[in-house]
């Protein structure tokens, strides 16, 4: 057990502190840095999907008046590590995807730098490419665990024999698109090499976290951390694209670092971001479920297929969710990977969780409706007592109370039967069940000093448009026992004490601990008077941490779904989530955060889609004009409520990160409302009228 | 991206001879596509003339009730003016359900019926194109097809390496409306003025699918007319997309309705997201003449208008699902223009 904090400002509704910044447009990001004579850098991108580069004629762009610099892997320096394929930039002749850097431009204007990118002529040595994801694929393999170190597979029981002996089953495949980010933000970073200076190389980067960010530049370029310095105030969105440098970060560096004292700006174009940026890749997923008449899961399994690149092992961990969510005697998880031609995939909010919770609960949907028994009920009639996978407690499951209160709100007690139709449209309702990981991260420190009659706290954390820049001070306020008027905390800086990444919906959990460990400190040490100048600093692993508890955030999604009787367009009025995820440290920036992730969900479930083209080796659909984002228009009554959740076991404040739960378990509800609207069950997303048509007539 | 020279002319007459006068240039409109392309370098012109200062930024009314559109009005004010609302709803309806508000802010009348096809493979300078690069081939055929032709098409799988292959669809929801009512295209070019009714400025590709129009080179469009329509007639646009706005279209229909009793009635069809121009669907015109607007008799003439169709398959499904689209939404649309009546 921890001691939470007495809340007074924490729970508080807080407007952002960045808000006004932001609105006004003079909170600077990091393509935006206010910097003497920048230049400019543009990437040159492998227009084939496997082979060799066999010349390069740069002579052309670097007759350009004003081009500075043409790198390529000829003369591109050599990095100190080529470990991480991704990163290493520029260092081979090989192409292991199309789209794959094979060059840059640095010149003084951006215009300039790309007009001389297109002129760079690259020839190619073409072989023969395998980009396409297919359930047998031929080298499918086992990875040795699956993101971030999760068991591969997992088995207990016997799967089969409750398959053959059971009074219902379902057996079934479903699956996932390929999606691309797509923060709003585009990858951006301004680089300065200065060789003469005390830190030779400062980075502005859109980033999830400065300091993972410099390890990563330190290690590819061979520095020291005290040589880089990485800034990054504010992030306009990641959603898990900027939680890793991807090979942008490093060729704007190596960019740099070809014209000394001049800073290089480099952002990608938003066609760029999808094959450079990290994606999610397509899920297959093999979903085999056994129930007793009552609807007491006897056998739940997933075995899922998805791809990695051929250079870089991403294997995301779809089928964890599956391990702990409902009880049953018998269970199975796998997990195998096709090594393709492809991009590297990376994170994706909520990675596994998000495609992991579309197959298991569509199938449950499918089950309920094989024997009978209302969703809601089938899903509280399989709650199990203790954590399936670990046998260990609850530190607090409320999916049953989500559930229930999201039925009273959403009216699912009276809702429409199956097939109802009011006018030009087919209505239907959908359910299914949500859930996020509690994590915290192992490393985070905070200083806490009393400066000026005010509480400076300094983290190197990030806020990714999320609110760390408001909610940190509610923490430190309350751990203080200050108004939180009285905190300036200081972030986005890798001269401020080291942070973990923004990641796993694990930043105010694990930044917020790291805080509350100095403040205590510091009010133990300096007492409620403490002279000018006097600081602590508190790191994370001082915190308390039960791990002899199961820690998740839990949640229930309910969706109206129509579809349009003529054309099958397909509309949701009504998408009401109701969360237990620990306590709300500020529900303005919580709310947001929630009916975000609905959204994107939503989105996944309707409209997201990376189509790939097998036959080039590239997402055919790549910009926004053509990868359908939800917008405002599709967007109904999205709600985001939650539980007064206490939780004594997780942190000191007692939240358990809300980052990623909202897109869990949303495409489920969505398309288990379609099928209920129309009898027509999509088991591969999105949902699009084509597949809904033929059910119509 | 390419260096380009830029001027702002005088007059609407010096405009197109500048244009003319070299083979590299192009006007300049509102720019929400051109600038596009100047971007990806679909588009590389040596100049670009600027003409949006120079034609008439006028709706104004003709003397047998038609209006008349300049062609630098935009889509917002066209979209909001209310003789166009009154008097042609399936105009304003069309231009509301294309682009975003900033969008139509800056697209002109003359330059919405001209904006290019969407295909992904037409804006991507790194794969084969015909329309883009004469005689490079076509990467649509069996690739991402969902927004390509069905009709005007030669084969459900034409030859992806011959040089007169293209399956793009024309992308604006403006021209479809524009084919339904009839419109006319007043034109400038080097040659001197002339008008083309709106059915017959876009072409099919033909043997030459970098065309997508019969301008030539040097040619402006100055004015859209706007021919009155028939007392009572009524107009709808209907567009059916993949998502709620700012998407393109999968397929619409514009249709008007005209005609006091059912022997009088006339019905004009046009498609959009079907083909590489709006489609004008004549054959079930023709068959709903003076018939009753049953579900089944506009389904059946839509069968026959559709026997040419040609699904095309390709990576994400194909596009068959279109065909039976067409005749759902263009029975929705015509059930909807007759509900009341």
């Amino acid at each position: 057990m921890t001691e939470l904090l007495e809340p007074r400002a924490i729970g508080r509704g807080l407007v952002r502190r960045d808000g006004e910044a932001k609105v006004r447009g003079t909170a600077t990001y990091a393509y935006e840095t206010p910097v003497e004579r920048p230049a400019y850098a543009f990437p040159v991108q492998a227009t084939v999907a496997r082979g060799r580069v066999t010349a390069v004629d740069t002579s052309a762009a670097e007759a350009l008046d004003g081009v500075l610099a043409v790198l390529t892997h000829e003369n591109a320096e050599r990095l100190a590590s080529t470990d991480d394929q991704e990163l290493a930039v520029l260092q081979s002749a090989e192409v292991a995807f199309r789209g794959q850097l094979v060059g840059v431009v640095v010149a003084g204007t951006s215009e300039l730098a790309r007009q001389a990118a297109d002129l760079v002529r690259v020839e190619y040595a073409v072989e023969e490419h395998d980009s396409e994801l297919v359930v047998d694929h031929p080298a499918l393999y086992k990875p040795e665990k699956v993101n971030p170190s999760f068991e591969t597979d997992t088995a207990e029981g016997d799967v089969a024999a409750a398959m053959a002996t059971a009074h219902a089953t379902v057996e079934q495949t479903y699956s996932t698109a390929m999606y691309h980010n797509n923060p709003l933000e585009p990858h951006a970073t301004t680089a300065l090499w200065d060789p003469s200076a005390e830190v030779p190389l400062t980075v502005w980067d859109s980033t999830q976290g400065v300091h993972p960010d410099r390890a990563a530049v330190c290690e590819v370029f061979g520095l020291g951390q005290e040589q880089v310095r990485v800034i990054c105030p504010y992030v306009g969105g990641g959603f898990g694209s900027k939680g890793t440098p991807h090979a942008n970060v490093m060729l704007a560096v190596l960019a740099a670092r070809a014209v000394p004292g001049r800073p290089v700006k480099l952002a990608l174009t938003r066609q760029q971001m999808f094959f450079l940026a990290g994606y999610r890749t397509p899920t297959i997923q093999r979903m085999q479920l056994a129930a007793d008449r009552t609807g007491r899961l006897q056998a739940i399994a997933i075995d899922v297929v998805e791809q990695t690149s051929r250079i870089k092992e991403f294997a995301e961990q779809t089928g964890v969710p599956t391990r702990m969510m409902y009880a049953s005697p018998s269970r199975r998880t796998t997990h195998r990977l096709a090594p393709l031609d492809v991009p590297v995939p990376s994170w994706m909010r909520a990675p596994g969780e998000c495609p992991g919770m579309f197959g298991p609960e569509v199938a449950l949907d499918e089950l309920a409706e094989a024997l009978g028994i209302d969703p809601v009920e089938l899903r509280i009639r399989n709650e199990p007592a203790v954590d399936p996978e670990t046998g260990k407690p609850w530190s607090s499951r409320h999916l049953v109370e989500c559930l229930r209160e999201g039925a009273e709100r959403f009216g699912w007690a009276d809702r429409p039967p199956a097939r109802h139709r009011e006018g030009d449209w087919f209505v239907g309702t959908g359910v299914a069940s949500s859930v996020y990981p509690t994590m915290r991260m192992a490393t985070s420190e905070a200083v806490v000093r009393f400066e000026n009659g005010r509480y400076v706290v300094e983290i190197g954390a990030a806020d990714l448009g999320t609110g760390a820049w408001t909610v940190l001070p509610q923490i430190a306020a309350d751990a203080l026992d200050v108004p939180v008027d009285d905190v300036e905390v200081r972030i986005g800086d890798t001269r401020l004490p080291e942070a973990s990444v923004a990641g796993g919906s694990s930043g105010t959990n694990t930044w917020g601990s790291a805080i509350t460990v100095a403040a205590r400190e510091f009010r133990a040490k300096f007492g409620r008077d403490p002279g000018d100048g006097d600081e602590v600093s508190g790191s994370v692993d001082q915190a308390a941490m039960d791990d002899t508890r199961a820690a998740y955030a839990f949640g229930a999604q309910f969706a109206e779904v129509r579809v349009n009787a003529d054309t099958g367009e397909l509309r949701v009025p009504r998408l009401y989530g109701v969360f237990a995820a620990g306590r709300i440290i500020n529900p303005r920036t919580a709310r947001s955060q929630l009916i975000g992730g609905m959204t994107m969900g939503l989105s996944m479930a309707l409209h997201e889609n990376s189509v790939w083209d097998p036959r080039i080796g590239q997402v055919a659909n790549h910009d926004l004009a053509e990868y359908h984002v939800t917008v405002n228009a599709d967007v109904g009554d999205v709600q985001a409520h939650w539980l007064d959740e206490h939780d004594p076991y997780v942190n000191a404040m007692g939240s358990k990160g809300i980052g990623e739960i909202g897109i869990t378990g949303t495409a489920a509800a969505v398309v288990n409302a379609v099928h209920r609207a129309t009898g027509v069950r999509v088991r591969d997303l999105p949902v699009t009228l084509d597949k809904v048509l033929p059910g119509l007539s | 991206m390419k260096p380009f020279a830029f001027a702002r002319p005088g007059s609407v007459a010096e405009a197109v001879r500048q244009v003319a006068a070299e083979p590299g240039a192009v006007f300049l409109g509102g720019g929400t596509n051109l600038v596009d392309h100047l971007k990806l370098g679909v588009a590389t012109p040596e100049l670009v003339v600027d003409v949006r200062r120079l034609t008439s930024r006028e709706i104004s009314d003709l003397p047998d009730g038609g209006l008349r559109l300049g062609a630098a009005t935009t889509n917002s004010e066209v979209a909001a003016d209310r003789r166009v609302r009154e008097r042609y709803p399936v105009l304003a309806q069309a231009l509301l359900a294309g682009a975003t508000g900033q969008l139509r802010n800056l697209a002109t009348t003359g330059g919405n019926p001209l904006q290019r096809t969407r295909c992904v493979y037409f804006q991507d300078v790194t794969t084969a194109c015909n329309k883009r690069e004469p005689g490079s081939g076509c990467s649509a055929v069996n690739g991402y097809t969902r927004y390509h032709a069905v009709l005007g098409v030669p084969s459900a799988m034409p030859d992806p390496t011959a040089p007169e292959t293209c399956i793009a669809t024309h992308p604006s929801d403006m021209a479809v409306a524009l084919a339904a009512l009839d419109a006319v295209v007043h034109v400038l070019g080097p040659a001197g003025e002339r008008t083309i009714p709106f059915g017959e400025l876009h072409r099919l590709p033909g043997d030459d699918p970098s065309r997508d129009t019969v301008l030539g080179h040097g040619e402006l469009v100055t004015a859209i007319d706007l021919p009155p329509l028939p007392d009572g007639a009524r107009s709808a646009y209907r567009k059916v997309r993949d998502r709620a706005s700012y998407a393109f279209a999968l397929v619409s229909v514009a249709a008007v309705v005209a005609g006091d009793s059912t022997s009088e009635r006339t019905v004009r069809i046009a498609l959009g997201g079907v083909a590489h121009k709006p489609w004008r669907a004549a054959r079930a015109e023709e068959l709903l003449r003076g018939t009753p607007l049953t579900e089944h008799a506009v389904g059946h003439a839509m069968g026959v208008e559709l026997t040419t169709a040609q699904p095309q398959p390709g990576i994400d499904g194909g596009n068959g699902f279109k065909i039976p689209l067409a005749t759902r939404t263009v029975v929705a649309t015509l059930r909807d223009l007759t509900r009341e009546t």
